[in-house]
């Protein structure tokens, strides 16, 4: 069972168009809520006046933070609450001030949405406007908050070993500024509630129901109770189908407050749909980093010590994640190397702009692309060939598992498995990845014939002079992904009075396959087909505790629990089965379609066995520490030089997950998660004007990858490296495919147009961008120059010790 | 304003084989109006601005985006949604390639793309991966990758040209 491309269970229901998503839960009497936003990045709010809009047709109330002030907290830090940060979190509505667009101040109810939001025009709210501060990286014009004059919300150190004598042995030190554009998880469907309260709910009686909660509901149940000051049992958060998440949708959001708020005033269902334009401006944005970083190197190529200066553009609040997103790329950007030295300082600053969270691979996009773009540089540099570079640094199997000397999430980074260099082997292999030795290749081309689909590697000239219009440029990225966060997860397993397995369990499923992948460890652990294993999921009523799906950690967690929770109810059905057929448990064999025979030629079906109640089991799995999947991405790339389009012809991306429970899956995994890095890489960008206004509120605006910006894209699961941390032996996946494709391409970008400072070192490399940095190049003269024997690239070489 | 969206129209629709009458608001989309007025909730909405995709169903064969069409639009015309496709219990031979190749995800944008492949193979019955990919440049997926989901449309012009 465990290791085949079954068929998805979820399929037959999501391709006839019978998934219920929350948008597609309706009730009798229902209402419907729309949000009233700030324009305004950064305002004094005064009156607010909303007698037009209770008067307007269909209207039902109007919510202001007047209305709601008794009720009003603010939205807890989920991971790793630290109570520093308590003063920056957000309110589900504005109180006095507005501090981005698209900060909620009202909430509007009606008997529809286009009566909500025709009434939400009419409400007038009174802003005094302030200067923005929309640059993290600036002094800023203003303060967000009056107590934090510079808006530095955090300071964040991590390291190991002593970085000054690092950088006073060295013989050479390689630096680059890198940036990263803020993104967002972009979900295909928008997030949703449907709240429903039981009569006299807000009387103390009976209980409230909300549908469209999902990635961690049990958390999210948890804060609405302390919120509403209820006990939890009287809240039940359920998740529907649900259209995409990528770390992004399912967090506790203002509205996960408003709208059950809303429902428990007025006694009646009340539904809420985000529009497409509010969800960019209103969700949790990500990415938005700068990185100021030195390497370095001995005469070898060895690295000594890395140095990272890092700016974390928080946007305005602190929400569920405080400040992990920062603290994950401080704990992994020395990713797979070896080191002797290590310094990160980071600053978490605010800014007029949407508050920021996880998006898939939080902080490691960033910090691979950052970390694999220094260290292209540095091959540049020393010109030794960038595979050979990784190769005289990565860390080696024999040293696993391999205590990084960082902390993430509370807990210190320890590599378990994985043979590091073979995957880069590999991936050189594969993708016949040209070797680059100092004015070997020249002019950042392809040898012709490496390319193994033996296309051309782009219409270039030999020598790269004269300039040709195209050029190619190979670029690759190892990386080492954290999953399989803890601290926990549960499954219930039980058969029901027809002999079928139910499983519940707390994790979420948002598309990735979850029903399939725990049916397939059930039924492995029980000893029959997949098919027909019912896997219960994302309902807080189901078990009562759930840690939720994130970190890629689903079939870590909740399939080691299901495991666990089924093989104890094997145990006591067979029990119950010798006793039934008057044999022993090891005559038993239980047969794929659920036959359970003994030695002697009797049998009984798992309905008989489950007549009678009781085989019913609960397993709680406990992970201290993380398993870590590791890969490498390899990107070929074709720059148009008059127009900056970056096509990108083919991306390879090898992995070792450890054990894998579906294939299939795990491809799904990966290829979407490539196209997202291609998204992240080339195209995606949330862009704010100076005075913090949103320049991005749609999908002309903000730009995702379609058919024919994704190319071909060839993986190969490594294997090899079973995580010894968990019995399954199994690794996340989830967020293995996005991790190197920032850097991938970062480098293949910089190996195409010549490696110098300027706009090829930060993503997206938008067309616009990657247009100046080839008029730069026309304008420095040569195309060539910048990869000239000799010629150290700008901005780096044997400078003095930072 | 208000005087003028109480101004109800009749829109008669053939709906996946089916004759639907309603009263509506001039400005209800077809969208809304396949999934709120009729209960059709297959077709989903995606951005309401004409660009993912997800909301594409067919009105008189044509792929179109519903969310960006009113519902007096499709007056007097014929619809498929994705309800319509399979044949009772036997999934279309395209939804079975869909399964088989993994091209679905969380399904969200799996209507969209569905409809929008049917009527290409309805014209395109023996397509290059260029074309597929030309086809369904107009649709979002976040989950895929949209590698399995152009392989699943190849694998499906197959088995139609087959018969099924």
């Amino acid at each position: 069972m465990i290791g085949r491309s079954v068929r998805r269970l979820e399929d037959p229901r999501r391709l006839r168009g019978e998934g219920v998503y929350v948008d597609d839960v309706h009730l009798s009497g229902m209402l419907h809520a729309t949000v009233v936003r700030s324009p305004h990045a950064h305002a004094r709010l005064r009156e607010i006046d909303a007698a037009a809009a209770r008067a307007a047709p269909g209207v039902a109330a109007v919510f202001t933070a007047g209305d709601l002030m008794d009720a009003l907290r603010p939205i807890p830090i989920r991971l790793v609450p630290d109570d520093r940060l308590l003063r920056y979190l957000q309110h589900p509505l504005a109180i006095d001030r507005v501090r981005y667009v698209g900060e909620p101040v009202a909430l509007v109810v009606a008997r529809s949405r286009a009566a909500a939001e025709d009434a939400a025009e009419r409400v007038e709210v009174g802003f005094e406007p302030l200067p923005a501060a929309t640059d993290a990286g600036s002094p800023p014009p203003a303060a967000l908050f009056d107590y934090t004059p510079d808006n530095v919300a955090s300071l964040i150190e991590e390291g190991f070993g002593d970085p000054d004598a690092a950088f006073a042995r060295a013989h050479r030190i390689v630096r680059l500024t890198f940036r990263t554009g803020r993104h967002t998880a972009v979900p295909m469907e928008t997030r949703g509630l449907v709240a429903a309260p039981d009569r006299g709910a807000a009387h103390g009686r009976g209980r409230l129901t909300i549908w469209g909660p999902t990635k961690v509901t049990h958390f999210n149940r948890g804060v609405l109770a302390a919120m509403l000051g209820w006990p939890e049992h009287r809240i039940r958060l359920v998740e529907p189908e649900v259209g995409g998440g990528f770390g992004a949708r399912g967090e506790f959001y203002p509205e996960d407050f408003l709208v059950p708020c809303a429902a428990l005033r007025l006694g009646r269902p009340v539904k809420w749909i985000e529009d497409r334009v509010e969800h960019l401006s209103a969700i949790n944005h990500s990415r938005e980093q700068c990185y100021e970083l030195a390497l370095a190197l001995d005469p070898d190529g060895r690295f000594l010590g890395l140095r990272a200066e890092m700016t974390n553009d928080m946007g305005a609040y602190l929400r569920t994640h405080g400040t992990v997103v920062p603290g994950l790329s401080a704990g992994m950007l020395p990713g797979p190397y070896e080191m002797e030295a290590y310094r990160c300082r980071v600053r978490c600053v605010l800014t007029n702009k949407t508050p920021t969270g996880t998006y898939r691979a939080p902080g490691r996009f960033e910090c691979n692309a950052a970390r694999e773009r220094l260290i292209d540089r540095a091959a540049r540099v020393t010109g030794i060939d960038p595979v050979e570079l990784r190769m005289r640094n990565l860390i080696r199997p024999e040293r696993m598992p391999f205590a990084r000397g960082t902390t993430i999430l509370g807990e210190e980074v320890e590599y378990d498995s994985g043979d590091y260099p073979h995957a880069l082997a590999e991936a050189a292999s594969l993708s016949g990845f040209p070797s680059r030795v100092r004015g070997e290749a020249g002019d950042g081309e392809a040898p012709d014939g490496k390319a193994p689909d033996g296309k051309a590697p782009g219409g270039k000239e030999a020598g790269g002079r004269p300039a040709a219009r195209y050029r190619s440029g190979w670029g690759l990225a190892c990386f080492v992904e954290k999953t399989g966060t803890g601290p926990f997860e549960g499954a219930r397993a039980c058969l029901d009075r027809s002999g079928a397995l139910v499983i519940a369990t707390g994790a979420a499923d948002l598309g990735q396959g979850l029903e399939t992948c725990l049916a397939q460890i059930a039924g492995d652990a029980l000893g029959v087909d997949h098919v027909g294993i019912i896997v219960r999921h994302g309902d807080t009523d189901l078990i009562p505790h759930g840690v939720g799906s994130f970190a890629s950690r689903g079939t870590v967690m909740a399939g080691n629990a299901v495991h666990a929770a089924v093989s104890q109810l094997r145990t006591r059905l067979l029990e119950r089965a010798a006793a039934r057929l008057e044999t022993e448990v090891s005559d038993l064999v239980i047969e794929a379609d659920g036959v359970v025979r003994g030695a002697g030629g009797g049998s009984c079906t798992l309905a008989d066995l489950a007549a009678e109640p009781g085989l019913e089991t609960v397993h709680y799995f406990r992970c201290e520490r993380m398993a870590y999947s590791h890969g490498v991405a390899v990107a070929r790339v074709r720059v148009d030089t008059a127009t900056g389009l970056v096509v990108p012809e083919r991306i390879w991306l090898l992995y070792d997950v450890g054990r894998v429970v579906n294939p299939g899956l795990v491809a799904g995994q990966i290829e979407g998660g490539i196209a997202q890095g291609l998204g992240g890489a080339l195209l995606e960008e949330l862009r704010y004007d100076d005075a913090g206004q949103f320049l991005s509120g749609s999908f002309m605006d903000y730009l995702l990858p379609g058919t024919t910006d994704v190319p071909s894209i060839v993986h190969r699961d490594l294997g090899g490296s079973p995580s010894p941390r968990n019995p399954l032996g199994v690794k996340g996946a989830g967020e293995v495919g996005i991790a190197g494709i920032g850097g991938a391409i970062a480098n293949a970008v910089a190996d195409a147009l010549g490696d110098a400072e300027g706009d090829s070192d930060r993503l997206p490399l938008t067309s616009e961008r990657v247009w100046a940095r080839a008029r730069a190049m026309e304008a420095a003269g040569s195309p060539g120059s910048p990869r000239a024997p000799g010629a150290p690239a700008a901005g780096a070489g044997a400078a003095a010790p930072a | 304003m208000s005087d003028a969206v109480s101004e109800l129209r009749d829109v008669e629709v053939t709906v996946n084989g089916t004759v639907r009458r309603e009263r509506v608001e001039p400005r209800l989309t077809l969208a809304d109006f396949l999934r709120h007025t009729l209960g059709l909730t297959g077709t989903h909405v995606g951005c309401e601005h004409g660009v993912c995709g997800c909301c594409t169903v067919r009105l008189d064969g044509a792929a179109v985006r519903s969310c960006i069409l009113f519902a007096v639009q499709a007056h007097g015309r014929r619809i498929e949604t994705v309800e319509g496709l399979a044949d009772g219990e036997s999934l279309h031979p395209l939804q079975e390639a869909f399964s088989d190749h993994g091209a679905l995800q969380c399904g969200f944008c799996t209507p969209g793309f569905l409809m929008t492949a049917i009527e290409f193979l309805d014209r395109y019955p023996d397509p290059d991966e260029e074309a597929v990919r030309d086809a369904l440049s107009g649709s979002l997926c976040r989950c895929t990758g949209y590698q399995s989901i152009v392989a699943a449309v190849l694998d499906a012009a197959r088995r139609l040209r087959q018969g099924g």
